[in-house]
């Protein structure tokens, strides 16, 4: 019954937006098409927009870190862009903090970061560019109490 | 029966003493106040009161909180609302109405048994009534504290615009949840709004951090970061410094800078702006 999500693919980069707030059905239809996306096109990034997801439960939340991981391995950077403030204060509420997975504010400046992957990876240098943002509680920064 | 023939002789003592006990009252209460309120206002004000007082009267009930005394408590809660935005003590607006008894005092010298009766009732009744002025006053008193809190929440969190890309949160004060939430949501709405993707917590006006402050703080950077923007800390004093080691509080990668100048230079490199100085004015490397 779900509304299936769009994957389209601009150059490289495949683009996910989610406009709607997703079932757990449908998300993990999404995380078995974009899978077998990733392969066929054999994009080098992947863009997730959620500009329009207002609510997120736990399950989404490791959606996300779960898509992030799975593009990884098929040689593809995932970007989580658009993220709601009232979404990310939910996420770190719940303690999925998304560690590993690359987030930008607008949809723009997510694809310029894959762009920056792109040609350092061309350069073959890999410092950490500006710009990009990876999510998660820094390593170590447990507090002993 | 006994109840009911009371509230009559009180009545007709009341409505016998009437104009001569009307002034003796606003005399004593206007007197209290110190003039701070004008003798007609006043004036005014416990004639409303007198009257209904009469009419809760006359409906022979003696039950402060009974349907009769209904207007009486709408006014006399007016009464202190008034009194407690104004500033008046407690006791000030008390006397409002523990003043009648002492103005019906004259009558008692050569009254009769009956009127001796008649005082004891309105006695007890002005003492209910007069709680019941103090029970108004305290809640107003607390609603306005409450407001004030509120307001000062929203005061002590600003959050500006450093350089284009780059904002700063400048903590002010005690870090606890409630505020924690408000500067949280303000500061990722403003990353949201101007596009940032740098932002400056200062916490240079922070008294104190405990693990709860940090845990607090770690919170906000993480869920920046989930927006796609980098968080940096500044303004940690030296004794702040030792007390986050001491308690064992890892901050992990999250940049911490002493200063808010260094934190904004930090920013603004990792934001991809490069300074540079001109010759003679060598602040900026």
């Amino acid at each position: 019954m779900s509304e299936q999500v769009p994957i389209l693919q601009i150059g490289q980069v495949l683009l996910v937006s989610i406009q709607t707030d997703l079932d757990d059905h449908a998300v993990m239809r999404l995380q078995d098409e974009l899978a077998s996306r990733v392969v066929e096109s054999m994009a080098d990034g992947v863009v997730i927009d959620i500009t329009a997801v207002e609510i997120v439960d736990s399950f989404v939340g490791r959606m996300l870190a779960t898509i992030a991981t799975i593009s990884r391995l098929l040689d593809a950077d995932t970007v989580v862009v658009g993220m709601r403030p009232a979404v990310a204060i939910t996420l770190v509420e719940l303690g999925l903090s998304l560690g590993g997975v690359t987030t930008a504010l607008t949809l723009d400046k997510g694809l310029r970061v894959l762009e920056r992957r792109r040609l350092e990876a061309a350069a073959g240098d890999g410092d950490a560019e500006p710009g990009a943002v990876e999510a998660g509680f820094p390593p170590g920064g447990a507090i002993d109490s | 029966m006994a109840a009911a023939s009371g509230t009559e002789s009180l009545v007709t003592l009341l409505s016998r003493a009437g104009e001569d006990l009307a002034a003796g009252w606003v005399d004593r209460v206007s007197s209290s106040l110190g003039g701070r309120v004008s003798k007609a206002e006043v004036e005014s004000e416990l004639r409303e009161l007198y009257t209904a007082l009469l009419a809760a009267l006359r409906q022979e009930s003696v039950d402060v909180y009974g349907e009769a005394f209904g207007e009486l408590r709408a006014l006399l809660t007016e009464l202190s609302r008034s009194r407690a935005r104004q500033g008046f003590s407690p006791t000030e607006t008390a006397l409002s109405v523990f003043s009648l008894k002492q103005a019906l005092e004259p009558v008692l010298s050569d009254g009769n048994e009956d009127d001796v009766r008649a005082y004891l009732q309105l006695s007890s009744l002005l003492d209910g009534l007069g709680l019941f002025t103090i029970e108004a006053y305290t809640r107003t008193r607390e609603e306005l504290i409450a407001a004030q809190a509120e307001q000062l929440l929203e005061l002590s969190t600003p959050v500006v615009k450093l350089w284009d890309g780059v904002i700063g949160v400048p903590l002010v004060g005690t870090l606890d949840s409630a505020r924690t939430m408000v500067v949280m949501e303000k500061m990722l709405q403003s990353l949201l709004d101007t596009g940032s993707e740098q932002a400056i917590i200062d916490i240079t006006g922070v008294p104190a951090v405990d693990t709860e402050v940090a845990q607090h703080l770690l919170k906000t950077v993480v869920a920046a970061r989930l927006m796609g923007a980098e968080c940096t800390i500044s303004g940690i004093r030296p004794q702040i410094a030792q007390t986050i080691v001491a308690l064992g509080i890892d901050f992990g990668d999250i940049a911490t800078k002493a200063t808010l100048a260094d934190a904004l230079r930090h920013a603004l490199r990792r934001a991809g702006t490069t300074l540079s100085t001109t010759s003679g004015t060598g602040v900026a490397r």
